[in-house]
């Protein structure tokens, strides 16, 4: 489903590739782990899947297509399959939770029938029924972080990418989210996420891609956060 | 774009009309007063052109006949050529008294009456535009009958050069306007914009079309436009008609005759509000262009 291909990325004004001749294949349905320090390329990866950035060296296949040679209209349709879902949440403050939700099918044309429907549907499935009507600030962080994970689905994506999704959140409620992604995988959808929860990683067995300084250093398919993982 | 999007567009514009209430109506005052600027040049404007034609109209051509000249079929002859305001005739016995009167002293003139008149019989013509009398002057000097015209040659040139002259004045500081209007709107519309720059963020996160997220911004920008002009239109309307009705009321300002007629204040107000309308949208495309390159 997505293939890189010596795929480099330059900021300008930059010397150092933030991402360099990187390599790697993702499968439809896969689970997947980004670590790595701070400024090992993380986001980057992210933000090059979305299209944000685009790469300055290589390829990325999505699908069989070059990301890249999208026109217009291919980039929104390839965007409106990705779910994304970021650290800081990015609720819109004066909105309750429904109309958050809502706000991703509204944008995409869709009827006040069709989100009648599914938003609630959704927001059961992340655990906030009966929470419609709060707005954001009366939320806690876990809380706000599942709206923000609602909103990323009801579209249905085929992929989810999460960009430390539990960088503002404690331990416990990570690990309760990351649960969350993981029943989310179980019903087919992609997940990528980059994070520094190591527990989390080491405990939950996925594939995990690890990088430093842009280069991917190690790809294993039940890994752990470091090299030589931690017992706890 | 489908229908849904449009209604959800028409709806967003309403609430962040009425979210951004306060910026909105800073926004169409600028609009206003801008608009209302250019309108009020814009009146100036016409009103001196008028001035200019006024003075150009009183100017007469003097066309001076042979004493056999066909005055009835001449006269017919020279009301209907172009441009043509008025011909009155004037015959030698007037032209002597209107001297004497000018004289201020009859004697100097006596035994000059009856047949001993001096003075040929004349037309007096006046024409429409001022940048008419030269050529019609010429034309007259033609026909039979005509043995001289004359008329202020050096005046009407420099009433010719000086319309010329103010009409590409008024066109270049009505642009200049215009182009003050569209950048005060810009920025009006720019806070705007950046009070909801988060939510333009995450729209495009979503997957929205840049139409999609331009459009709330462009209804509002216009309506804001709309608004702001109908109000500086109703300003004017209202100062002008003011001002016009003083004006020819004075007898002390009776020769400024200001411009009145519907025909032309009218597509001046009309195109006031369209400008201001079309303004407000383009200023709204122009402030959210930078914010949708993601
Ligand atoms: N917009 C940008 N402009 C310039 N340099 C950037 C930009 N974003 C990230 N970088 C640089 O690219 C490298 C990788 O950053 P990033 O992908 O954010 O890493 P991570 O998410 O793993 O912390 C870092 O050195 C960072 O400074
Ligand atoms: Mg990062």
């Amino acid at each position: 489903m997505i293939k890189f291909n010596n795929v480099t990325k330059i900021y300008p004004g930059s010397k150092q590739p933030a991402l360099s001749d990187l390599t790697l294949e993702i499968e439809q349905g896969e689970f997947v782990f980004l670590v790595g320090p701070s400024g090992a390329g993380k986001s980057t990866l992210i933000k090059l899947l979305f299209r944000e950035q685009l790469a300055t060296g290589g390829q990325i296949f999505f699908h069989g297509k070059d990301i890249a040679r999208l026109d217009k209209r291919q980039l929104l349709k390839h965007r409106r399959q990705i779910g994304m879902v970021f650290q800081d949440f990015r609720l819109l403050k004066q909105k309750t939770v429904f109309e958050n939700v809502a706000f991703a099918l509204e944008v995409l044309g869709r009827s006040t029938r069709e989100i009648n429907f599914k938003v609630p549907q959704v927001l059961a499935m992340v655990g906030l029924a009966g929470k419609e009507k709060s707005f954001p600030a009366e939320l806690s962080g876990g809380e706000q972080q599942r709206v923000g994970v609602a909103r990323a689905l009801v579209k249905d994506p085929i992929l989810l990418l999460a960009d430390e999704p539990t960088g503002n959140l404690d331990r416990e409620t990570s690990w309760q989210l990351m649960e969350l992604f993981a029943d989310i995988n179980r019903s087919g959808t992609t997940v990528i996420i980059a994070t520094h929860a190591w527990d989390v990683v080491d405990r939950m067995q996925k594939r995990v891609l690890s990088l430093e300084n842009g280069r991917l250093v190690r790809d294993e398919k039940r890994g752990s956060y470091a090299n030589e993982p931690k017992f706890f | 774009m489908n229908l849904n999007s449009f209604k959800y567009c028409l709806r967003q514009s309403f609430v962040s009309l009425r979210r951004n209430f306060w910026l909105a109506v800073v926004t169409a005052c600028i609009i206003a007063v801008s608009l209302a600027i250019l309108g009020g040049f814009l009146l100036l404007a016409i009103n001196a052109r008028q001035l200019m034609s006024d003075i150009g109209t009183n100017v007469e051509i003097c066309v001076f006949l042979y004493d056999d000249a066909e005055i009835e079929s001449l006269e017919a002859e020279i009301s209907a050529l172009d441009g043509v305001d008025s011909v009155r005739f004037v015959s030698k016995h007037e032209g002597l008294a209107d001297f004497a009167r000018s004289l201020g002293d009859a004697s100097l003139l006596a035994g000059l009456e009856g047949d001993n008149n001096p003075l040929p019989n004349a037309f007096r013509v006046r024409a429409l535009h001022t940048e008419a009398v030269p050529a019609l002057a010429e034309t007259i000097r033609t026909l039979p009958g005509v043995e001289l015209v004359e008329y202020g040659a050096e005046l009407i040139s420099r009433l010719v050069k000086i319309t010329g002259w103010l009409n590409s004045l008024f066109v270049g500081i009505s642009a200049l306007l215009a182009i003050g209007a569209v950048f005060l709107i810009v920025t009006a519309i720019r806070l705007s914009v950046l009070a909801r720059q988060e939510e333009i963020g995450i729209m495009k996160y979503l997957g929205a079309s840049d139409w999609f997220i331009r459009f709330p911004f462009l209804l509002e920008g216009m309506a804001m436009g709309w608004l702001g002009t109908l109000a500086a239109v109703a300003a004017l309307f209202a100062g002008y008609g003011r001002l016009a009705d003083y004006l020819s009321r004075d007898t002390l300002a009776f020769f400024i005759r200001p411009v009145t007629a519907g025909e032309q204040l009218l597509p001046i107000y009309v195109g006031l509000v369209l400008l201001g309308t079309l303004l407000g949208g383009m200023g709204s495309v122009i402030s959210i262009r930078k914010f949708l390159r993601v």
